[in-house]
């Protein structure tokens, strides 16, 4: 199979997904609504924090620093959620019928990963729109925008691997939903919701370790400073990185897979 | 199936470490010593309601196994449909209690007010337990699918974190500071942690009762009014 029809399967495999989450609005709330529930709760109960000077050396306000943990936490969600449609595939027996038909095997993951990027990238602008009607502000300007559409989608693409890995391994639906509260650890082990300079102890460290720590602050890096190099590297490179090692994972499940029919 | 309450003794577990490691030095700024001691009452309350929610799918599977109908059949009253899940339910939330309990010792939570500390978490908590139990038979009895569990779920998740979950009032500003000042939660909170962060007190504690007597006449009457409408 060329590499141009392999591109084409997986442009066609991407838009099926779109479509199919498109179809399930209700499936698609939760993660837009607890990531803006959990940035208005905490912009609320924390700005005055936020006034201190240590907080002003770290975001403007709140809310600014809110934004990246809010755009982490809703691509986590939708990227877990994309993994358990692919789960869903293969409990109902649609996933055999794509390999009955010529389809390229790489571009059954493929498709559904790209499906994850596009709703990021909706995702992280609709975030964007919402949070700059309340009052946020990107300090490092339109490339600094990009620069978190970019950061999420990359991290969908990161985590959808990780969780699509588990959806072709198992092929259970309720498994993918049920690694869930693994994420959800990850996060709130991270500084997505407050910054890592006010944690103590041996949660610090886990902060320090958590490589979500260093996205989310390359994120918040653009909406709270000039642009700078730095902030490329860590919101771009880190989920690029465990992009490549997660996608490894979701091959070698798929070709264990399709080994063991 | 224990399986079904391993989340609601893990979530409250998780949370208690993660909101304490996190917002640690939030409530520290706002003049409370541990964290431990502002998160212990609310991680009870909110463990304790997320355990008697299970109820909601017991009834699920009992309505659609057809027990259930031969439970309306059988010469029982028609209250003890409602009061034997919500006492079912406190058995549910006890073991999340315990839980939150151990590990907020562990985490050097402070105790001035004593005992009676424990009895005022206990009674919070079990009263929203209560309540989350009548609320979400209300709900499934009207519903009968799983849906209703899951509203539930957002509907005290919701009525939780819009109180003084994360921080007290006066460290509150805008929207959140003016819905959690008429929240019932809010008193129901403070009855709670008034024995951790202090003596436990009359006027710390009436608040919370009249809170909860409240919501429990309320939400009984949701349960019993939604038994009535599934059997006609």
């Amino acid at each position: 199979m060329t590499l141009a029809l392999a591109t084409r399967h997986t442009a066609w495999l991407t838009y099926r997904s779109v479509l199919g989450r498109l179809r399930q609005p209700a499936a698609l709330t939760p993660s837009f609504v607890f990531p803006l529930f959990f940035a208005a709760l905490g912009s609320a109960s924390f700005s005055r924090i936020a006034d201190r000077p240590d907080f002003q050396e770290v975001a403007s306000s709140f809310l600014n620093y809110a934004v990246a943990g809010a755009v982490a936490q809703g691509v986590l969600f939708a990227s877990t959620s994309a993994a358990g449609d692919l789960a869903t595939d293969i409990e109902q027996g649609f996933f055999e019928r794509l390999l009955a038909s010529p389809v390229s095997r790489t571009s059954i993951l493929l498709g559904r990963l790209g499906s994850a990027m596009v709703v990021a990238v909706v995702q992280v602008t609709v975030f964007m729109i919402i949070f700059m009607a309340f009052g946020a502000r990107i300090e490092s300007g339109p490339i600094g925008f990009i620069g978190l559409v970019g950061s999420g989608a990359f991290l969908s693409l990161a985590i959808g691997g990780l969780m699509s890995g588990m959806a072709i391994k198992s092929g259970s639906p309720e498994v993918v939903q049920g690694s869930f509260p693994l994420v959800f650890a990850l996060m709130f082990l991270s500084s997505a919701f407050f910054p890592r300079q006010y944690m103590t102890g041996w949660y610090r460290t886990v902060a320090d370790w958590n490589p979500l720590s260093h996205i989310v602050e390359g994120m918040q890096g653009f909406m709270n400073q000039p642009l700078a190099a730095d902030m490329f590297w860590r919101a771009w490179l880190i989920p690029l990185g465990l992009a490549v090692v997660s996608i490894a994972f979701g091959l070698r499940s798929l070709s264990k897979r399709l080994a063991a029919l | 199936m224990p399986a079904a309450f391993v989340p609601s003794m893990v979530m409250p577990v998780f949370q208690l470490i993660a909101f304490s490691g996190a917002f640690g030095a939030a409530v520290k700024f706002a003049g409370i010593k541990n964290a431990m001691d502002w998160y212990v009452p609310l991680n009870a309350v909110q463990g304790a309601s997320f355990g008697a929610m299970g109820v909601s799918f017991g009834l699920i599977n009992d309505m659609q196994t057809g027990f259930f109908d031969r439970l309306l059949m059988a010469p029982t009253k028609r209250w003890s449909l409602v009061v034997g899940p919500m006492a079912g339910a406190l058995v549910r939330a006890a073991l999340p209690i315990v839980l939150v309990f151990v590990v907020g010792f562990i985490g050097g939570m402070n105790v001035p007010g004593g005992p009676m500390a424990f009895v005022t978490i206990v009674i919070a908590a079990i009263g929203i337990a209560l309540v989350a139990a009548a609320f979400a038979l209300g709900l499934t009895f009207r519903m009968r699918n799983m849906g209703a569990a899951t509203l539930t779920q957002f509907a005290v998740f919701f009525t939780i974190f819009l109180s003084t979950s994360q921080v007290p009032l006066a460290a509150m500003s805008g929207w959140l500071h003016a819905v959690a000042r008429v929240n019932p939660m809010t008193n129901v909170l403070h009855l709670a942690r008034q024995g951790l962060l202090g003596d436990v007190t009359w006027s710390g504690t009436w608040g919370g009762l009249v809170a909860l007597g409240g919501m429990l006449v309320a939400s009984t009457w949701f349960a019993l009014s939604g038994l009535k409408s599934l059997e006609k």
